[in-house]
């Protein structure tokens, strides 16, 4: 049932760091987390690692394992067989903080500047009616966990550091596309998501779709009908020309 | 020493759904309001919440309304519940939810486009709003969303580690960043503790690492008290297979949607369990209980859906008569009984979690769960109109606050509770703020000796490791104050948690400041053994069995505890006092309710 596996973990800070090479104990479901817990508990207590739920639903430990992004607690060890080296390390795409763990305050940040939900009012009688079949679309973004494994993924930032300041990544372009779809939400955010938060720099190479840990269809379901939606209004002859009467050359 | 330094009006301790709901309503009444949280924002633990928030919004049922809420919440609780808190809850809960709305939620539908409602143990009516079984993600992404829209200041992986109080009650919070060991103080004249719970006081858990009893330990030593601690509640159905997810939550929202439970034998035992208490409102044959889903005026529920305390003590008892599953469970069924398109629709988080993490289809077989330690109703002892403790200055709100729930918590209540009360909270927080002006000071010396505290695993060489000093406890609560209790056991424990008091006393860690687990469990520690303590001794003390406290030496209730509660404080001597107070006397109209013949 228990077999001695060897991992070579990343250990290091910002300054530098470099694979590091253990033997350690594993048991027969173990996920990559557990032999990764094991390490701290018995070899390395100072071993730093990011997780929380170890069920796959807060999206916390995400590293790259054999240099695919994923969920450390989903990651089977049984996936792998016993005379395979397994190793881990941080997600590329943000500095490193230490050990697994990096610096993902990029995410918050664009976050942030994401116009925020604003709803139509309520009907008389104080609800929100709203059909299934119009949320579900809304929906399948909303199970987004931000393991930011897509953000990871993601070509136009993984080695393009200078694409961060004018690219929100997958993970956002959905969140607009979330708030595009919602039934309730009345703004606009068709030219933040082209001008601000880089719409146009997706190929939709489909990389974060395929690791999403949640299945989410983020470039057919969503980036993709959105570019649709900004193309449409971009074009638009009689938007265009509505947009110039109406608006107003700033003083 | 160098230490940062920030100043404001309500400081919350914690960003699941009570923290955050609290910092928006003390933010929204114009406090300078900032919340701490040991995680990144939106990884608390109430995005692990699966089925649903209880709100009696009658969107299915239009007999629904809150005093049949009341009543399922008072009686699920075996009456120990706070009265009054039960009140409050079952009256603002539909506001509460229809309010995350207009925030972005989106919760699944009624074919009238209202919010759905679906079933669950121990509510009357199909009650709980949900999306699919992912409803504590919604509430935590809505909650996280509004909290950054109102630009509301939060301290991420950062961590207290000690609450700082002068003569006239709370004056700030000490903590350290995570990410580099480095000390922060807050100056603030509120504190919302918002921690949630002590689950990894136990092996076999649904809880997160987070969950290590820092708000009710906090609480206890600034001078605040604690009731009902002996009350913690194991989830009837947690996974018990492969080894490595032992514990993680299967949501009762499987039951509520059709699922059942059997033995080995292919019996559904839960038949066999129903206890007089609730024998009038359980359906008497299989018949019956299958007809209950489709039409709940003629029938009545299934004996699956009885109260977490009676189902998980009813797994117990068939798994240690010899008829439960290889791994020492029993089977949870709804593959028989729903069709598989309907089971990914509506339980699709469960589909994904036994898939990928046990390799079972639960559409096409059974799943084996047993009971996994998973919530604690007893928690800092508050005024249930102000979430405000004893010490001026400090409130709780949500599962660390007690009172609300009684003996036993009612599935779907404690979303709910999160943001009916932590709402209460935030606003007494901000009202309490505003009648503090100034800064409050911070005495250098505190300070001082709360960073030497922080510090001293550091200084000590050759000492106990953190993570075997965790495992022995946790071990130590599984073994002796578990599901099932008895006075020798729970004496042997209290020895035990002496001989750790010790060893966490030299516990030594490795390495330097900057992220650094062994570090962080090392200060965690000191909080889960006096969390543990308190339950221990609490359990020892009441000689009956109620709710989520279970004694083999005293198997049944009893009418003089059922009038009392239990209260922990810190004696001045460091340890832990126990004191008896009298319940909190129900007025005639609400005694009234529990007259009513059920619709």
């Amino acid at each position: 049932m228990s077999y001695d596996a060897t991992f070579r973990v990343w250990r290091g800070d910002a300054a530098g760091g470099d694979l590091q090479t253990f033997t350690v104990e594993v048991n027969e479901g173990e996920v990559v987390l557990d032999v990764i817990h094991r390490l701290q508990a018995t070899q390395v207590g100072d071993l730093a690692v990011r997780w929380n739920c170890k069920a796959g639903k807060c999206g916390s430990c995400s590293a790259e394992i054999n240099g695919r992004p994923r969920l450390m607690c989903m990651t089977r060890m049984s996936t792998f067989g016993e005379d395979e080296t397994v190793t881990v390390t941080p997600m590329r795409t943000f500095p490193v903080v230490r050990d697994l763990v990096t610096d993902v305050s990029y995410n918050y940040e664009k976050a942030a500047q994401i116009p925020a939900f604003t709803p139509r009012p309520r009907e008389a009688d104080g609800s929100h009616r709203m059909q299934q079949v119009d949320v579900e679309r809304s929906q399948e973004f909303r199970k987004c966990i931000e393991c930011f494994l897509c953000q990871d993924t993601c070509h136009v930032i993984r080695d393009h550091e200078e694409n961060k300041a004018v690219f929100a990544g997958p993970r956002f372009l959905i969140r607009l596309a979330e708030l595009d779809m919602h039934p309730l939400d009345v703004v606009d955010r068709k030219h933040e998501a082209q001008d601000e938060f880089g719409l146009g720099y997706c190929n939709i190479t489909k990389c974060c779709s395929e690791v999403c840990p949640e299945g989410i269809h983020l470039t057919d379901n969503g980036i993709i009908p959105l570019k649709e939606r900004v193309v449409d209004r971009r074009y638009d002859p009689l938007t265009w020309l509505g947009s110039k009467i109406r608006r107003r050359r700033p003083d | 020493m160098e230490l940062e330094r920030h100043e404001y009006d309500v400081i919350v301790v914690g960003a699941g759904g009570a923290g955050l709901r609290a910092a928006i309503a003390a933010h929204e009444s114009g406090a300078r309001t900032a919340v701490v949280c040991k995680s990144l924002l939106g990884k608390a633990h109430t995005v692990m919440a699966e089925g649903g928030i209880a709100a009696a919004m009658a969107n299915a049922y239009p007999e629904d309304n809150w005093r049949v809420h009341f009543r399922d919440t008072m009686r699920g609780g075996k009456m120990l519940n706070h009265w009054r808190m039960a009140q409050l809850h079952a009256q603002e809960a539909p506001d509460r939810v229809r309010e995350l709305e207009d925030w972005g939620a989106l919760f699944d539908r009624t074919p009238d486009g209202l919010i759905s409602q679906r079933d669950f143990g121990g509510h009357r009516y199909a009650r709980l709003a949900h999306v699919g079984d992912r409803t504590g993600l919604e509430l935590i992404r809505t909650l996280q969303q509004r909290t950054v829209a109102l630009g509301i200041d939060v301290y991420m992986e950062c961590t207290v580690t000690r609450l700082l109080t002068g003569e006239n009650g709370v004056t700030g919070a000490f903590g350290y960043w995570r990410e580099s060991g480095r000390f922060v103080a807050w100056s603030a004249p509120s504190v919302v503790l918002a921690t949630g719970g002590i689950g990894k006081s136990y092996k076999v858990t649904s809880n997160s690492w987070e969950y290590t009893g820092d708000g009710h330990s906090l609480a206890l030593q600034a001078g605040a008290t604690l009731v009902n601690m002996e009350f913690v509640q194991f989830h009837p159905t947690g996974m018990v297979w492969p080894p490595s997810v032992r514990g993680i939550l299967v949501t009762e929202s499987v039951r509520g949607d059709g699922g059942i439970l059997k033995n080995s034998a292919g019996n559904r035992f839960m038949f066999d369990y129903i206890p007089d208490f609730f024998r009038k409102e359980t359906a008497e044959t299989e018949a019956e209980a299958d007809r209950w889903y489709d039409d709940k005026k003629n029938n009545r529920r299934p004996p699956e859906l009885l109260p977490r305390d009676e189902v998980a003590r009813a797994i117990n008892s068939e798994v240690k008569a010899g008829r439960g599953t290889p791994h020492g469970g029993v089977y949870l069924d709804i593959a028989s009984r729903r069709s598989a398109e309907y089971i990914r629709k509506r339980l699709p988080s469960m589909y994904h979690q036994f898939k990928e993490l046990a390799e079972v289809d639960i559409t096409a077989e059974a799943m084996e769960v047993g009971p996994t330690c998973h919530y604690v109703m007893g928690g800092v002892e508050v005024d249930p109109d102000t979430e405000a403790a004893r010490v001026p200055g400090l409130f709780a709100a949500g599962e660390v606050a007690g009172g609300m729930h009684g003996s036993n918590r009612l599935g779907g209540n404690s979303l709910s509770d999160l943001l009916v009360f932590g709402r209460r909270a935030g606003l007494a927080a901000a009202e309490h703020a505003r009648s503090r002006p100034g800064p409050a000071p911070l005495p250098d010396d505190d300070l001082a000796d709360a960073a030497r505290a922080a510090l001293a695993p550091f200084e000590r060489e050759g000492g106990e490791n953190p993570y075997a000093v965790q495992h022995d406890l946790q071990q130590t609560m599984h073994d002796l104050v578990g599901i099932i209790r008895t006075a020798p056991e729970m004496e042997q424990a209290l020895e035990r948690i002496a001989a750790l008091r010790e060893r966490v006393g030299n516990l030594s860690v490795e390495g330097h400041r900057q992220y650094n687990p062994g570090w962080h469990l090392a200060l965690d520690l000191p909080h889960m053994l006096l969390v543990s303590e308190c339950i221990a001794r609490a359990a020892l003390e009441r000689q009956e069995s109620r709710g989520g406290h279970t004694r083999d030496d005293f198997p049944a209730t009893n009418d003089e505890w059922s009038r009392t509660n239990l209260i922990c404080s810190r004696a001045s001597d460091g340890t832990v006092a126990l004191s008896r107070q009298p319940l909190p006397t129900m007025p005639a109209e609400l005694a009234e309710v529990f007259e009513e013949v059920p619709a």
